[in-house]
């Protein structure tokens, strides 16, 4: 970091190295496209690393579809909405901050951000609520696992939706563990995604605020926003994996 | 052409102002950017964790050249040939060419100034150091007994110290996904005007079919183990039939990463050998175009066949037999690649200096290991020596006696470039003739005694003599190679040592190579170059010719 | 390969702009206001019972949503195509891995159900 800073008397011909040009770029463009291919190198390796959970998913919805069918019961398709909705607006909010910071509208950009942030906290505390919600339940899949059989009683037995296993009490609570096991570790891995990206974009809204970037540094903002749309895009899926199953 | 002289031309000072001397203190190295040093850091970290590898590996040989207990308990054995399947294979061999001299030299044959993302590469280096650590505190806190695979269910039943073995192999899978979002972003974007994917050197090419996998594989063994660690501490039951979950999910998890993982380690190593045997047999490599695509071909093909490490698994027959298949198909590439090789020296002038005769090695012991893959590959055989030592014999010389010995090579091919100080060859070529001899006196007797019913991972082997005595002399063999080999490996590095303080100072090109990192000084500038040289087709070496003074190859005018 | 709808650069650069390419505030919200309306249509579907086939549906909402999203939010479509070359072998492998390891288990499910069976009184 101290070996690159502002090389202004580099030698570099006619145009000296702006500040925000790393020394080992020539041009804004290589920079730019360059970060631009790391960033979505970067997204496949996360797509890959969810993957693993994608798989546990698929084998046990095809080996035992009955219980995903019953533990569906135990989750709220409102809250799910909500959050589905709030982040496909925080994408919307994080691509205009983009656009804004391309076209040095520093002010709106900063806001965007915030605007992004505040909906990446509603979202972690909707989840809040829904994790609080299970525990209370003695819903978390543990060493020592205690559900609340009445609780599931009310919720998955009331259900005619055709699964003989949640008739009998300790099938289900066996059959309802392997389900939370995998709904905790999705939307939990992603969780903690969101809160790797709320910290990614308080970082360029600390630099946006500080004016670091311009019409043609905007590359961070841009990468950051990939990162948020990622999230996004797995939350798009486990909506309906995880609540809509029916 | 002139053979590479041993006595010193007049001793002339190292440039003024090279990569080492640009910056003095510890943080100037903490804290670099600087490709160069973070390569030069990786590589005395890889080699720390060698011999830690190879101290594991000696108390195993020791423990098995007498068939009852003979210095560890079967406890503390188990404990020792699962760390040392970890250290070699996490610390050592999958950072050791791309991360050193991978590092080193991919800018410098690119003619740019650094890689895309200096700063992810000095994450790169932090990552391997904490997950270093991990590993070192598991080592001190009693280690792990699980092997290097931490097969459920007894990993997640082990009262060892399988956690934080597990999240220092999450670290370093970290490191390595962030040299292969670099190579691949460097590779595309910082190439010089005119240099096409075609005229790129090898060497590149392998490490940008290496980063490849490990961009798509890594992340899958990162699931893999944090799932582990996740069943360990909550018990969710993922992997544990009581609660619903299936034992055999995690082999495909782990395998999925873990064979390609053998691809990060060979591939670089296959284009260390494309540049050492061209250079040295003075011919332009055959094949370029073959090698090139092969090496890509590897690595998309090797994500297609990890259910052969599953055969006796429980896994389907169906699944078997397609995992069977394909595994045959995997092996072309590799002998497309030897093919091409040994058709570049027909004809050559061949110098053998060390790197040559380290290639030539590689090509013997690959040559024997790949073939014996095909074994294993074959599901009926496979039944047969799964989990004996046979299949120990293979990965060894796959991963030892060709990954481990193209690395050996590379370092001495790259040594005078990345410290400006030649190395006494005569010493090396002896050690490498040592390392023939040894290598196949340790490993290739467990070919034999797999066959015969050896098992794998056992501390006494007793009650195997009366069917099998000669598994006695076999073993006694192994071992006296083990430890000659491990010595042998103590002077090659000690040759190296011995050269900063007393070799001759390197010239700027002293194999004659006509890559872009021999156009510069040794050892290279900070900022390599101030403009990229022109580029010109890599493995033509019609324009070098000796000069005497310098002891080293000039481009003729 | 990047569309040409930016706004013209007036401070003085060494020319090539082309590469900077600003997605127009209407498209953001037109690809928005679709994906809200394909976040309702996917939980109304959940209201009509059609057996394995809301499965198929809903991932099919979904698919379609993240293509807007890939798409334009994340500017695939002015991008470089290598971009997507990139996005779409994730998906390839991510495939791969999902189709072999459900092949697989489910190969063998009928063993467990006959032991399962076997276990019985």
């Amino acid at each position: 970091m101290t070996e690159h800073t502002a090389c202004t008397t580099d030698g570099h011909g006619a145009n000296a190295h702006p500040a925000w040009l790393a020394h080992h770029f020539h041009s804004a463009r290589q920079q730019y496209e360059s970060g631009k291919l790391g960033i979505w190198i970067f997204l496949l390796t996360e797509v890959l690393f969810f993957s693993g959970l994608f798989c546990a998913y698929a084998v046990y919805r095809a080996n035992h579809p009955a219980v995903f069918v019953d533990g569906h019961h135990l989750l709220s398709t409102p809250l799910g909405a909500i959050n589905t909705i709030v982040l496909i607006f925080s994408s919307l909010t994080m691509a205009w901050a983009v656009r804004c910071t391309q076209v040095d509208q520093r002010k709106a950009a900063a806001v965007l951000l915030a605007v992004t942030l505040l909906c990446a906290g509603t979202f972690l505390v909707v989840k809040g609520f829904e994790y609080h919600h299970k525990w209370k339940h003695g819903l978390v899949p543990a060493h020592e696992f205690a559900p609340d059989e009445q609780y599931l009683e009310s919720r998955i037995g009331a259900h005619e939706d055709g699964s003989t296993l949640g008739r009998d009490p300790a099938q289900r609570v066996r059959n309802v563990r392997t389900f939370l096991g995998i709904y905790f570790g999705m939307t939990g891995l992603h969780a903690l995604h969101v809160v790797a990206g709320i910290i990614a974009i308080v970082w360029v809204l600390r630099r946006t605020v500080r004016g670091d970037f311009n019409r043609q540094y905007f590359g961070p903002v841009d990468f950051v926003g990939l990162y948020w749309h990622l999230v996004d895009l797995i939350w798009i899926y486990l909506f309906p994996l995880l609540y809509l199953i029916h | 052409m002139a053979a590479i002289p041993d006595s010193a031309p007049a001793a002339r000072p190292a440039a003024a102002d090279n990569y080492l001397t640009h910056a003095r203190g510890l943080m100037s190295w903490i804290f670099t950017l600087d490709h160069k040093r973070i390569g030069v850091m990786f590589l005395a970290l890889i080699w720390v964790a060698m011999a830690l590898g190879v101290l594991f590996a000696l108390i195993l040989r020791a423990e098995l050249a007498d068939p009852g207990e003979t210095i560890v308990s079967k406890n503390v054995y188990n404990r020792v040939f699962t760390l040392h399947g970890a250290v070699m294979i996490f610390l050592f061999i999958i950072p050791s060419i791309p991360s050193s001299l991978g590092n080193f030299v991919l800018p410098i044959m690119l003619g740019a100034k650094d890689v895309a993302f200096p700063r992810l590469n000095l994450a790169s280096l932090h990552l391997y150091v904490f997950g270093m650590l991990f590993f070192l505190f598991t080592l001190f806190v009693g280690g792990l007994d699980t092997g290097w695979t931490f097969y459920t269910p007894y990993s997640t039943e082990t009262n060892t110290w399988v956690i934080p073995a597990v999240l220092g192999a999450f670290i370093l899978g970290f490191s390595s996904i962030f040299t292969g979002i670099n190579f691949i972003a460097t590779t595309h974007m910082m190439r010089p005007p005119g240099m096409s994917w075609f005229k790129m050197p090898l060497f590149v090419w392998s490490l940008y079919a290496t980063a490849i996998i490990q961009v798509l594989a890594t992340p899958v063994l990162a699931i893999t183990l944090l799932l582990l660690a996740v069943e360990r501490l909550v018990g969710v039951g993922i992997f544990d039939p009581d609660k619903g979950g299936d034992p055999v999910l995690f082999q495909h998890f782990f395998w999925f990463y873990s064979h390609p993982a053998v691809y990060i380690m060979i591939l670089p190593a296959m284009g260390i050998i494309s540049e050492v045997i061209s250079v040295f047999s003075r011919k332009h490599i055959f094949g370029f175009k073959f090698i090139a695509f092969s090496s890509v071909a590897i690595a998309l093909i090797g994500f297609l066949v990890w259910g052969h490490h599953m055969f006796t698994s429980g896994q389907s027959p169906l699944a078997s037999t397609i995992f069977s298949l394909l595994t045959f198909f995997v092996a072309i590439p590799s002998g497309i690649k030897v093919f091409n090789w040994l058709a570049t020296m027909y004809k050559g002038v061949v110098h053998l200096t060390t790197p040559m005769c380290f290639a030539l090695l590689f090509l013997i012991l690959f040559g024997i290991g790949g073939l014996t893959g095909l074994f294993l590959g074959a599901v009926a055989a496979n039944v047969h020596v799964h989990d004996t030592a046979f299949v120990v014999a293979h990965f060894h010389y796959v991963m030892f006696g060709s990954a481990g010995i193209a690395f050996i090579g590379g370092i001495y091919y790259w040594w005078p470039k990345i410290t400006g100080r030649m190395y006494n060859d005569l010493v090396g070529r002896i050690c490498a003739v040592v390392v023939l001899i040894a290598f196949n006196m340790t490993y290739f007797p467990l070919f034999i005694m797999g066959v015969r019913g050896m098992p794998r991972r056992y501390h006494d082997y007793e009650r195997l003599l009366e069917k099998n005595p000669e598994f006695f002399d076999l073993n006694v063999i192994a071992s006296v190679g083990g430890f000659l080999l491990a010595g042998t490996l103590l002077v090659l590095a000690a040759n190296l040592l011995f050269s900063l303080v007393r070799g001759r100072p390197a010239p700027a090109n002293p194999w004659g190579a006509a890559t872009m990192e021999w156009q510069c000084a040794s050892p290279p500038p900070h900022d390599n170059f101030a403009s990229p040289p022109p580029v010109t087709d890599p493995y033509d070496f019609g324009n070098l010719t000796y000069d005497e003074t310098t002891g080293g190859y000039v481009s003729a005018p | 390969m990047s569309d040409s709808t930016t706004t013209p650069q007036t401070e003085t650069h060494d020319g090539d702009h082309g590469w900077i390419h600003i997605v127009p505030a209407r498209v953001l919200l037109a690809v928005f206001a679709a994906l809200i309306l394909l976040t309702l249509v996917t939980v109304a579907v959940t209201w009509v019972d059609l057996g394995d086939l809301n499965l198929w549906i809903a991932m099919f909402i979904a698919t379609v949503k993240a293509s807007l999203v890939a798409l334009y939010f994340m500017h695939l479509r002015y991008d470089k195509s290598f971009c997507t070359i990139v996005f779409l072998a994730s998906l390839v492998f991510v495939f791969l891995f999902i189709g072999v390891v459900l092949l697989d288990t489910l190969q063998y499910q009928p063993d467990i159900q006959q032991w399962q069976r076997d276990q019985l009184p």
